[in-house]
């Protein structure tokens, strides 16, 4: 049921984005296309949220062009995005999912999505319990639930698992890998190599702000272009 | 968001009961008059035993706004009383004269008495002229308390002054206070203190308390109070009600309203005389 | 003291007309103070335009606006010589919600204005990552707020019920008509009888008491909503 029109590729040119005189991120030019899921890595503080949000469309660059299916940004209708931390409204469960399906331009059948979409994440019966209630974990499926709502046809992952313990990692890592067999674009961010390796299709590893090597998983992992990425590869610390 | 629509809409529907509310609760009636009145009327409770008479009898409900007698004036000048019962009869032949009133009765009087402390530091017990006591406060500079609000008895006393060859206003020592209040607050100051006090006879009979300040002059001509009923002329203000204000007047001039006036009671005691002259139709 | 413990036992209909038309008055102006507030606070919060910071300092500045200048102007207005003669408003109950709404929205919006720009900062990344727009940002953050909202409007309630000044102007302190609870404490005082204006005194402290406790109780419990379980606190802290 997607629209004709595609927000991909998202196309960086040359793209920066500076807070007074300090870059943040800088001379990207890069491409993310439709397929297996890309992930962001990189040490702390390399830029990674930086981008996701520019590719989302929640920052604008201050020098360079960013371009999605070849325009530029209009609305953000096909794209969500789940925080690092996602910020629970002061409600039940349901009443969380039911915002964000209001949200969405084009109305669907409301009480099925919401206890399809429910189930799905695995938070089936947790209908009427405070969303602030819920553990970490369940917090995270929440707000993955919440962004699917909206029929996204890219999804955005900030750390999606920092703050989980293994069991509930794994049960969001199989959801991820669901929603991107389901023909969902997903872009991630993660300090987790591991998961890097489990689940992306490509990888796009940055270093200070700058990319530093663009490649498909299999090829970074095995085979990593630049010196960085082999150290970082290896658990070095690279500054 | 079931539970925001029908918090919503329980929020409206008590908005509209609310506005409602004061309105059932203070039972509005089209058959109704605002008369502008003195707070020492008022707080005699002539108006409490008075006014259900009335309604019982022509079901007019009877709205009294409660001011000093210069306020009750200016109200009714400004269009926001059909009626005016005060008691200072230079001020209501003004009002007349102006063209706000159409015409002034005499309706019931009583009479001001001195207050003093017991121990009466100017020795005016007794005294059959007021302005003489007056002399002999100022004299003595004695503590006096002055209602100082433009209301009826305030008037009075400043003519009494006046009439005793005493620039009162030109006076700044201490021992003349004007406290700009009502006749309870400026009794209880006058207790309080040990001041002599010009009062009106219904307020002190309805004093719980008659130990703290005696009646040390009264009689005097002087101190004659007499009140006045006017009704406001509907050439300046059309909205005026002057069917139903004349009703009421022609009450209070009536035999009727008249026996009530004197009917009333504080602590078995009369506190108004009515004195209206009949009225041939 | 027992004077006015006498007549609330003896279930005297003139004291409950009185009490009935105080609170009748003071929340009725407090519904339509937040019909004005609520809106306009939020909108202050979320609005930026030249003259916004002059337009809170004024706001802030109003809630300090003395009761008896409210009831001298609104007097001058509502008199028969005045602009809104012809309603016929003055010395009604009317003329006192009005005056009191004047009095208590100034509150409602600077606090909602607090309330909904603390909340704002919480939730602007989702709702702005959501695509939400103004009309349906400004409801969800009004909603969300909810449990402190109450707490701003019962605020404006105490103000109300407590002055005096506008309603004694306004409303002339008519027996059966205009009189509340404030006048008639003001002209029993005015007349000497201070124990009967005391026992009045004490009976609408209780009454301001007892709606504070309710809306304490209701904050406790919408803390159900906003913070998590206290099952989850020590988890939540150790992280």
């Amino acid at each position: 049921m997607r629209a004709a029109a595609s927000d991909l590729p998202i196309l960086f040119e040359d793209v920066c984005v500076m807070i007074g005189a300090t870059p943040l991120v800088a001379a990207l030019d890069l491409l993310i296309s439709a397929g297996r899921p890309t992930a962001l890595v990189g040490p702390n503080g390399c830029g990674k949220t930086t981008l996701l949000r520019l590719a989302m469309g929640l920052i604008a660059p201050t020098r360079g062009r960013i371009s999605w299916g070849g325009k530029p940004q209009v609305n953000v209708a096909k794209r969500a995005i789940v925080f690092q931390r996602p910020v629970m409204l002061r409600r039940t469960v349901a009443a969380n999912m039911r915002f964000a399906l209001a949200s969405k331009q084009h109305g669907t059948d409301r009480p099925d999505r919401v206890a399809d979409l429910l189930r799905w994440v695995g938070l089936a019966g947790l209908e009427h319990r405070p969303a602030r209630r819920l553990s970490g974990g369940e917090q995270q499926r929440l707000a993955l639930a919440r962004a699917l709502a909206r029929d996204p046809e890219i999804l955005f992952l900030d750390e999606p698992t920092a703050s989980l313990d293994p069991a509930s990692t794994k049960t969001v890592e199989a959801l991820i890998e669901t929603v991107s067999a389901s023909g969902i674009k997903v872009i991630m961010a993660t300090h987790d190599l591991g998961q890097a390796r489990r689940l992306a299709g490509d990888i796009l590893f940055l270093v200070g702000g700058t990319l530093r090597e663009a490649a498909p998983a299999a090829q970074f992992f095995a085979n990593p272009a630049t010196p960085e990425a082999a150290d970082f590869l290896q658990g070095n610390l690279v500054v | 968001m079931f539970r925001a629509r029908s918090l919503i809409a329980s929020l409206v529907l008590a908005g509209a009961i609310g506005s409602a509310w004061p309105d059932i609760i203070a039972q509005t009636d089209d058959r109704t008059i605002v008369v502008a009145s003195t707070t020492s009327t008022q707080d005699s409770g002539l108006f409490g035993y008075i006014l259900p008479i009335f309604r019982a009898r022509t079901g007019i409900d009877v709205r009294v706004v409660a001011q000093g007698t210069g306020q009750a004036l200016d109200t009714a000048r400004r269009g926001d009383a059909d009626v005016v019962l005060v008691h200072a009869k230079a001020e209501e032949l003004r009002f007349v004269a102006e063209g706000f009133g159409v015409e002034r009765f005499d309706v019931m009087y009583n009479d001001f008495i001195l207050l003093g402390p017991p121990s009466d530091p100017a020795h005016v017990a007794g005294s059959s002229r007021i302005t003489e006591a007056l002399q002999a406060i100022d004299r003595m500079k004695a503590p006096f308390i002055s209602r100082g609000d433009r209301s009826g008895t305030h008037l009075a006393e400043l003519h009494l002054w006046a009439k005793a060859g005493i620039d009162i206003g030109a006076v700044r020592e201490p021992w003349y206070r004007q406290i700009g209040q009502g006749m309870g607050a400026a009794l209880a100051m006058a207790e309080a203190v040990g001041a002599y006090l010009l009062s009106d006879r219904g307020s002190f009979a309805a004093r719980p308390n008659h130990a703290a300040l005696s009646v040390l002059v009264e009689g005097d001509d002087e101190l004659f109070n007499q009140y006045g009923i006017i009704l406001v002329n509907r050439a300046k203000y059309p909205h005026v009600k002057t069917e139903l204000g004349q009703r009421f007047i022609d009450w209070m001039t009536g035999p009727e309203g008249q026996n009530a006036i004197a009917a009333y009671r504080i602590r078995g005691q009369q506190v108004f005389f009515p004195n209206a002259k009949p009225v041939t139709r | 003291m027992t004077e006015a413990l006498t007549l609330i036992l003896a279930g005297d209909r003139t004291l409950y007309q009185i009490v009935a038309l105080s609170l009748a008055v003071s929340a009725t102006a407090s519904l339509m103070a937040a019909l004005v507030g609520l809106p306009a606070g939020a909108w202050l919060a979320l609005s930026d335009f030249p003259g916004r910071s002059f337009l809170i300092i004024l706001v802030n500045a109003l809630m300090g606006l003395p009761p008896v200048i409210v009831g001298l102007t609104l007097y001058l207005l509502l008199s028969r010589s005045g602009p809104l003669g012809p309603l016929g408003l003055l010395f009604t109950p009317k003329a006192m919600v009005l005056a009191q709404t004047v009095l208590v929205a100034p509150i409602i919006a600077a606090l909602t204005r607090q309330i909904v720009h603390d909340l704002w900062h919480e939730y602007r990344d989702e709702l702005t990552a959501m695509a939400v727009g103004p009309v349906r940002r400004v409801t969800a953050l009004l909603w969300d707020a909810r449990f402190s909202l109450i707490t701003a409007l019962l605020a404006g309630f105490g103000r109300a019920s407590a002055e005096v000044g506008a309603v004694m102007i306004v409303g002339g302190n008519i027996e059966g008509f205009t009189r509340t609870m404030t006048t008639t404490i003001s002209m029993e005082t005015s007349k000497g009888n201070v124990p009967l204006a005391l026992g009045l005194g004490v009976m609408l402290m209780s009454i301001v008491v007892l709606i504070n406790a309710i809306a304490w109780g209701l904050g406790r419990w919408g803390t159900r909503f906003s913070e998590p379980g206290r099952d989850l606190l020590p988890l939540v802290y150790s992280r």
